[in-house]
């Protein structure tokens, strides 16, 4: 056992070569676990977003809003994430005219992959909600908009929060596939070190693996507490 | 950025020849580890529903973990690292699998030669982590779909005299199975989307052979955007047989 290389490479598994100044960007080439979190936060960031317009497109009257929202739901949750980078990553210099880098291909991949699967969170959260909730808000002179803004969404975004973290875990999970590209986040240091010690496979993956369970873990763990902390305050049907 | 569409060379020669073994290797590695995750599903939920605690505490432990460590690490462990701990003789076995089936042969009207041969260790490594991978949801899913059948449904039957097994037998499957086919359907989806992951260790599946004619014929939209609506065509096709199955077969059961 070579238990003394993984905790010489621990620091390397954690942040890599990460450097954090003040000048702009603030952090530069952020490697390890590092890079994985950062990846996953600003992925489940912008997948917030463009799920919240998938899934309300996908509950709108106007039948060529809900069909792109279909459409974009359908094509993004049939095919792999390995193939949607693959396929990003040759496809942006055709469409932006340059090279773009690994971490920011990876990173739009991530926000366009997750935002189908958030989509169809946001869309099963407002369905959830019994009818009354927007008849009510419609009777009492709100306009569609404003009784989504103010009525319907801030009770079906709570209800979703636990939606939301396993949403996260699984895209901390599918992080590991930036490897692949030639990001170095965690998988890609775990690989470098396995390469160059060549003696200690068998604990370099069971460290990585068990770096990916702790946060994984816990953050499962959180979501089922909340889950039962939130149902108790759902507005249900009589 | 000038980029020249060649879509011609996509469905002709050599490409078109590797996409299809990509494809027919895709289709064999998800077979294999789909049947092989239901036998391992099954027996872990079971596990995890008998009273022998550590039977329990070793489902509940083997889901927790496969669940939530990302499926490339997996992958890397059992083929990097697993021969730490699986003792010599299958270590062995599974290495001299490659020799058992010297020369090509044909199998579904196509030849497999050298490396593109059924039984490599490649191929057997990536089955192992997919079935492992997959059958922890599937035990999940499993062990929902019976959790939520009311209990009072078990006492019901008891009490009219069927024995325990009996009770699982025609009161409980019959209404779990129901619930718990839709998500069964969707894990057998992920796992061949999972497959693709397979390529990493040299598993020459849809995804290894775009990356393949990537490199050889500098295509790399047209061979990606191929294999793409190969894999959509795959799970819009098995989401359509959820939807029928939805619509035919769901009886809205009433407690």
């Amino acid at each position: 056992m070579h238990w003394d290389i993984v905790i010489d490479n621990f620091d390397y598994f954690l942040y890599g070569n990460t450097s954090i100044d003040w000048v702009f960007p603030f952090i530069h080439r952020p490697e390890g676990l590092f890079a994985a979190i950062i990846l996953a936060v600003l992925g489940i960031f912008g997948a917030f977003w463009i799920g919240l317009a998938a899934g309300l497109m996908r509950l709108s009257k106007r039948m060529w809003l809900k069909y792109i929202s279909v459409a974009y739901i359908e094509v993004i949750r049939g095919c792999p994430l390995l193939l949607l980078i693959f396929w990003f990553y040759y496809l942006a210099p055709v469409l932006t005219g340059q090279t773009m880098p690994e971490f920011t291909t990876t990173m739009f991949c991530f926000m366009i992959f997750t935002g189908a699967y958030v989509g169809e969170i946001v869309r099963a959260g407002v369905l959830a909600l019994p009818k009354g909730q927007l008849e009510a808000a419609r009777g009492s002179g709100l306009s569609q908009m404003q009784a989504m803004q103010f009525v319907i969404l801030p009770q079906a975004l709570r209800n979703m929060i636990p939606s939301f973290v396993n949403q996260f875990v699984s895209l901390t999970k599918d992080t590991s596939l930036a490897s692949i590209l030639g990001v170095i986040e965690l998988t890609r240091t775990g690989v470098q070190v396995d390469n160059r010690e060549m003696v200690a496979s068998f604990e370099i993956w069971i460290t990585i693996g068990g770096l990916y369970f702790l946060i994984c873990f816990v953050l499962t763990s959180y979501s089922r507490r909340l889950e039962a902390q939130l149902s108790r305050y759902q507005a249900r049907d009589r | 950025m000038q980029y020249n569409f060649q879509w011609g060379k996509m469905f002709s020669g050599e490409p078109a020849q590797w996409m299809w073994d990509g494809f027919v290797t895709t289709l064999q590695i998800s077979t294999i580890s789909l049947i092989a995750s239901m036998v391992l599903g099954i027996i872990i939920c079971i596990m995890r529903m008998t009273p022998f605690k550590p039977l329990q505490w070793f489902s509940l432990a083997f889901t927790e973990f496969f669940r939530n460590t990302p499926l490339l690490i997996q992958i890397f462990f059992w083929y990097n690292a697993s021969h730490v701990v699986i003792p010599e003789a299958i270590n062995n076995w599974l290495n001299d699998l490659f020799y058992w089936f010297p020369g090509p042969f044909s199998m579904f009207g196509h030849e497999f030669v050298g490396e593109w041969m059924l039984f490599n260790v490649e191929l057997i490594t990536g089955v192992i982590a997919l079935t492992v991978y997959t059958s922890a949801f599937i035990a999940e899913e499993i062990r929902a779909g019976i959790f939520s059948i009311p209990k009072n449904q078990l006492e019901a039957s008891r009490a009219v005299g069927l024995s325990f097994l009996q009770g699982y037998r025609f009161v409980i499957l019959p209404q779990a199975l129901r619930i718990v086919i839709p998500p069964l359907i969707s894990q057998a989806l992920n796992l061949i989307k999972n497959s693709s992951l397979c390529m990493v260790i040299g598993v020459g599946d849809m995804m290894y052979q775009a990356v393949q004619i990537e490199s050889y014929h500098a295509i790399p939209f047209e061979a990606f955007t191929v294999a793409l609506l190969i894999y959509l065509t795959l799970s819009l096709i098995v989401s359509f047989c959820i939807n029928m199955y939805n619509k035919h077969f769901m009886i809205q059961v009433m407690y």
